[in-house]
């Protein structure tokens, strides 16, 4: 019979508080086969593995059970912790009793019955383990970014200067994403365009980055270290390798289009650029604006082409790329109007969001950077900005803060009063949140300095009276009513992750957050890693940040994938299935349920057995589950381990 | 401790256990009746293993994949519906209450989720008492 450990972890007080720690190692204590077991503050501390290995050396174990928090924890640490005492570390089981034990449960006798039992089950399943040795797996050592934002850009930048193949994959005509929708940037007003620009040509000619805009990642299989991405590019309707950039198409264009990049606030045409910095400087047809397109006989822009590379035939056009890592950056989009009625956003022109403010001061915006409002074209003399416009408000908006508007707003109100320096603006705010190097001191410049009045509480409503718009809401410190005539309103909306970013998750196979925020692995010792391997997290897509914050996750994602593309060759969990070919009957009923292509068959003597490769193998087991004469096994997760779980539970 | 109701759980490690751990970071309490088994993919999980706790004297097993569309695997939950939607036809006919028996999809974001599936499961275990249609003699 093996001889098992069990190692009940106190976790401080996180389960010695609720769970009878010494109790449960007495009950293992009784289990047949369990020849040490005791208790400890920390096990996963270096002295709490080091009892583990001493265990292991001096009582010769042949299996080990942890009783501590979830194996999505710490099963790695205690699995290398025996493997350096000599225990194959597939001989080691974790019972969760934290999270879904001591955590969860007040009562502490049925607690202490509940972790003993958890024990016992994995006591009966380690029994049942063997010992393996992990597989070696071959790493592709391109990346892939997904988003060309300023996230995307510094990973794939980190990426290619370490002297690995990036592809880049955007969905808009060109790199720079939000960033180069902003005028300036806190708390150092330097210039949005002025810092990302050049960032922009370094990513565009770097030799290493292959960039496709105007493109969507449609399909990913694999897994880590051998990707393949199915990229779909739309259709520009101009072939980019003939267009020479002169952009007289956009000149000459009869037709208007809103872009998306002014958000509102300005009009392109149907053919063009987004703004004049973008990179790759090639233009697209937007076909629902576009005259040819809705029937009608324009052909302007081929007449002017001087190169002739508009083309109203091009198709959407699709592309494999096999990558080992993944980086996801698709940033961030705001609340929509819809959200908003009794600020009237959406019904009065001059009610308009962040953003739109943003293209306002931005010198290559609609406006050439003169703040004027959209109703009339004159100069706001009173401003009111709104804060957490469906931020911290659980009941019609999101309950979380989306970080990034305290401090945008203060911005504006400064550089609003720079510009218009008898203008007013007012900031009704819930709180001030300027953590963050320069961020408070740049708020206390904002009121001393431009003389921003800031009123604590929330507005009630707006609505338009003599020209103006009628700001009602209460100033919660000085406990009054407080009514403004202002100009022009500007809410600071919630931050949300981008459209499309759940189907993106569906796609890649990784988490969501209720919100749509994609899930690091772990929020303090994981945060750029997804929990499947091989895909990495970066900028606004995993929560509201700022662009310093970024830029920093951009730069752990790339750090983390090349540790991961550097490598050459990778050692993988090999809990994957294993035919018994005694007992294989070569139906074959399990090579249609394998999602990877895993199993075939094999010729064996006079008969045809399944055989599994085990480097396709992710351990699904949906072979192990449909084969009906017992002969698909999963290493780890075996029928006997499983049933064995059952029993001891059921005790 | 005979009063507590024996919940048998499976929980596909990617979506389901790793929603319950998410109970347990967000403190939600909930019954201990509930004892998870941590499987890779609700598609792993056979039939014979829910039989295997009814005889064992469970009073009620849960099935927790990741919602369809979100398997890690692509299609093991899409296998597990199919499978299951069977099983729990035969459980109820050969006599088990339709209650003892759920299938559930829950992500790893919905730790409230499994909290609540689990109170509503003990709940409808301790009104229906100890399983003794399926139990084999101790």
């Amino acid at each position: 019979m093996p001889r098992i450990g069990a190692f009940i972890c106190h976790c401080g007080l996180n389960i010695a508080a609720t769970v009878d720690v010494e109790r449960v190692a007495a009950r293992a204590r009784a289990i047949p086969g369990v020849v040490h077991a005791e208790t400890y503050k920390y096990f996963c501390s270096q002295p709490g593995q080091e009892k583990i290995a001493e265990a292991i050396r001096s009582s010769r174990l042949d299996g080990v059970v942890v009783a501590a928090c979830s194996p999505s924890m710490h099963e790695a640490t205690f699995r290398e912790a025996a493997a350096l005492a000599g225990l194959n570390p597939y001989l080691v089981q974790i019972a969760n009793i934290r999270e879904q034990c001591s955590w969860v449960h007040s009562d502490r006798e049925t607690a202490t019955v509940k972790a003993a039992a958890l024990v016992a089950a994995m006591v009966a399943k380690v029994r049942r383990d063997q010992p393996l040795e992990p597989i070696r797996l071959p790493v592709n050592p391109r990346a892939l970014v997904i988003g060309g934002g300023v996230a995307g850009m510094q990973a794939a930048w980190d990426i290619a200067e370490a002297g690995h193949a990036v592809v880049v994959v955007e969905r808009e005509p060109n790199l720079g994403g939000r960033m180069a929708q902003l005028s300036e940037t806190f708390p150092t007003l330097d210039c949005a365009s002025c810092i990302l620009t050049p960032r922009t040509a370094e990513v565009a000619r770097h030799p290493r980055i292959e960039l496709l805009t105007w493109s969507e990642v449609r399909e990913v299989s694999g897994y880590v270290g051998n990707f393949s991405v199915k990229i779909a590019r739309r259709p520009a309707f101009v072939d980019w390798d003939r267009c020479i950039g002169c952009m007289l198409c956009q000149d000459k264009c009869p037709a208007p289009a809103p872009i998306a990049f002014e958000h509102g606030m300005g009009m392109g045409k149907a053919i063009g650029v987004s703004f004049p910095q973008a990179v790759p400087n090639r233009p697209v047809i937007r076909r629902e604006y576009c005259r040819r397109f809705q029937g009608r006989k324009c052909q302007v822009c081929a007449k002017v082409c001087p190169v002739g590379a508009v083309d109203f035939e091009q198709a959407e056009s699709c592309r494999e790329e096999k990558v080992g890592a993944i980086v996801v950056a698709t940033g961030f989009d705001v609340m929509p109007a819809a959200h908003f009625g009794e600020y009237g956003y959406g019904e009065y022109p001059d009610v308009i969001d962040s953003l739109a403010f943003e293209r306002l001061n931005s010198s290559s915006g609609p406006t050439g950077g003169v703040i004027r409002r959209p109703s009339d074209g004159r100069i706001p003399r009173e401003v009111v900005f709104i804060q957490c416009a469906g931020s911290r408000d659980p009941d019609r908006g999101k309950p979380y803060c989306s970080k990034i508007c305290c401090m945008y707003t203060a911005k504006h109100a400064f550089l609003y009063r720079q510009k218009v320096p008898d203008g007013q603006a007012y900031v009704f705010y819930m709180d001030i949140r300027a953590g963050g190097k320069g961020y408070e001191e740049f708020v206390q410049r904002t009121v001393e300095q431009a003389g921003a009045m800031y009123l604590r509480g929330r507005v009630a409503r707006v609505y338009p009276e003599d020209g103006r718009l009628l700001v009602e809401g209460v100033d919660t410190l000085a406990g009054t009513k407080v009514e403004v005539a202002a100009d022009l309103v500007v809410l600071a909306t919630a931050v949300l992750p981008r459209e499309g970013a759940r189907d993106l998750a569906r796609t890649l196979k990784i988490a969501a957050d209720e919100h749509g925020f994609y899930s690091e692995a772990h929020p303090k010792l994981r945060p750029v890693e997804t929990m499947t391997r091989g895909i990495f997290l970066a900028g606004a897509a995993q929560a509201p940040r700022d662009i310093a914050e970024t830029v920093a996750q951009a730069s752990a994602a790339a750090a983390k994938a090349l540790g991961l593309l550097t490598r050459g060759e990778l050692a993988a969990d090999p809990l994957v299935a294993e035919v018994d070919e005694a007992r294989c009957s070569g139906c074959l009923v399990c090579r249609h349920v394998c999602p990877y292509q895993a199993i075939e068959p094999r010729e064996l003597a006079a008969r045809k057995v399944a055989s599994v490769n085990p480097g396709l193998c992710q351990g699904c087991g949906a072979c192990a589950a449909i084969c009906r004469s017992g002969a698909m096994g999963l290493h780890g997760f075996s029928d006997k381990q499983v049933l064995a779980e059952v029993g001891a539970i059921c005790l | 401790m005979t009063a507590q109701p024996r919940l048998v759980g499976f929980a596909c490690r990617w979506c389901s256990y790793a929603g319950a751990d998410l109970a347990g970071t967000s403190r939600l309490e909930y019954p201990a009746s509930v004892h998870l088994i941590r499987v890779p993919c609700s598609g792993r999980v056979d039939p014979a293993f829910v039989i295997r706790a009814f005889q064992r004297g469970a009073d009620g097993v849960l099935v927790a994949g990741c919602h369809p569309g979100d398997c890690h695997y692509a299609s093991g939950n899409l296998f597990a519906r199919r499978r299951f939607a069977l099983v729990k036809r035969f459980l109820e006919y050969l006599g088990l209450e339709p209650e003892r028996f759920r299938l559930e999809w829950i992500s790893a974001a919905e730790g409230r989720r499994f909290a609540e599936v689990i109170r509503e499961m003990t709940a409808d275990l301790e009104r229906l008492g100890p399983n003794r249609k399926l139990r084999e003699d101790p």
